[in-house]
């Protein structure tokens, strides 16, 4: 990389559907697009296993065959990819500069892409265990739990998937919600309740994990209502309690909400800051899939390339 | 994949990481990690700056189980730093370039070592 960096037209910041939906849409558009892909290319859906919901695929793609196709289609369309960190951006004046671990780079505007990351719970003993029987990717880490039991907390979609991929490794999995109910769609609740190796805890949350030199050796669990606990001998947590904005290399520039998410003009990507614009989870505290993500991300390529016409 | 990396197996643990003269990056990881394929491009450049002072193995936890297993990996990818035979420090998770470079720079100054 150049020590004298050219300003790019347009530069996405993150590889997962909304990042790469912007290039695609920025590119067409006839823009100079750069996307900055970061630690996970391919975002979230390259630790997930079947998509079922995502439009134009009959039979379930798999996360990562999805997000490798969407990654040839960016370069096909002609944008420019790098692997890199943004470690910070400098937006009071445009171009504005980021800082990357291979140099610095100008952007006459930039899509914010950057989803977002499971999110833990908090507990001293779930960091202390973390890689030793504490996990936020089943995907990754539920072959080390062949006929072992485990626990995943949490009653979303991705509690629901975790536990699912989990029942063809572990003997038994125990799916901890502080709720009575499952929040997690229909169809995935329905098979969760429907598995013979799931064990529901209603109304129970994480306490403390337990543990030795070893790892993990069980749970404990609480009723937050009559704040009686209970202990589970088991060799593996999974938490998929949600997840958390990636806005940290923002340094506050931009304006976020309470949770810390991108705040958006309605029916527009615009930020807080004129040239920039955001899209996919970073922005979307709500609806959160693949297909919104894709969906706020060509608005934003779209918005970005007329920000340009607007301005010169 | 670069010749920089080399592949490391429950048969020659011993002599590539345990005996080696200088600190070993062990990357334990597997094809269907998404998060594990991230990590070696990175490891592979770290591999190429250290050449000579340091060196980098990898080993598939799906076909080494035995390696994995005594190591108590539980989570992947997870990168630990070995020296003379011992493990100094475990980076779990995939992370950017310069917190490698940060443990190998630290065990290459002797601050880490016993």
């Amino acid at each position: 990389m150049s020590d004298t960096p050219y300003a790019k037209d347009v530069i996405v910041i993150g590889g997962g559907p909304a990042g790469y939906t912007a290039a695609i849409y920025a590119v067409r558009a006839g823009r100079t697009g750069l996307l900055i892909e970061g630690l996970q290319p391919g975002g979230q859906l390259t630790t997930t296993t079947d998509v079922e919901n995502y439009p134009g695929f009959a039979d379930p793609v798999t996360g990562p065959e999805l997000m490798a196709a969407m990654r040839e289609q960016v370069q096909r369309v002609g944008a420019e990819l790098l692997t890199d960190q943004v470690e910070s951006v400098d937006l009071s004046e445009r171009p504005f500069r980021l800082k990357v671990g291979k140099g610095e780079l100008l952007a006459r505007t930039l899509v914010i892409a950057t989803g977002a990351e499971a999110r833990y719970l908090g507990l001293e003993s779930e960091q202390r265990f973390r890689g030793r029987g504490v996990s936020a990717c089943a995907t990754c880490d539920g072959f080390f739990y062949r006929d072992r039991k485990v626990a995943v907390i949490g009653g979303g979609d991705t509690a629901a998937e975790e536990a699912l991929y989990l029942t063809n490794h572990a003997s038994e999995v125990f799916l901890v919600h502080r709720r009575g109910e499952l929040r997690a769609s229909r169809v995935m609740a329905d098979r969760v309740l429907a598995s013979d190796k799931i064990v529901m805890k209603w109304n129970r949350v994480l306490d403390e994990v337990l543990g030795d030199d070893a790892g993990v050796t069980g749970v404990r669990l609480r009723d937050p209502g009559s704040g009686e606990t209970e202990e589970l001998e088991l060799d593996g947590v999974f938490v998929a309690i949600g997840h958390r904005p990636n806005t940290a290399f923002l340094g506050g520039q931009l304006e976020t909400d309470e949770a810390g998410y991108l705040v958006t003009a309605p029916d527009s990507t615009r930020t807080s800051v004129e040239g920039v614009f955001a899209a996919g989870d970073v922005q979307d505290p709500v609806f959160r899939q693949a297909v919104t993500a894709a969906g706020t991300g060509a608005m934003a390529g779209i918005e970005a390339s007329r920000f340009l016409e607007a301005n010169g | 994949m670069s010749k920089k990396i080399e592949i490391g197996t429950d048969a020659n643990f011993q002599d590539v990481v345990i005996k080696s003269e200088v600190p070993v990056l062990v990357d334990f990881w597997a094809p269907w990690c998404g998060p594990c394929r991230m990590v070696g491009p990175v490891l592979e450049e770290v591999a190429m700056e250290y050449a000579g002072r340091a060196k980098v193995v990898k080993v598939n936890v799906d076909e080494n189980t035995r390696v994995a297993g005594s190591m108590g990996i539980r989570s992947i990818p997870t990168v630990a730093l070995f020296k003379n035979g011992s493990v100094e420090e475990t980076l779990v998770g995939a992370r950017p370039k310069q917190d490698f470079t940060a443990v190998l720079d630290k065990v290459l100054a002797g601050k880490l070592s016993n």
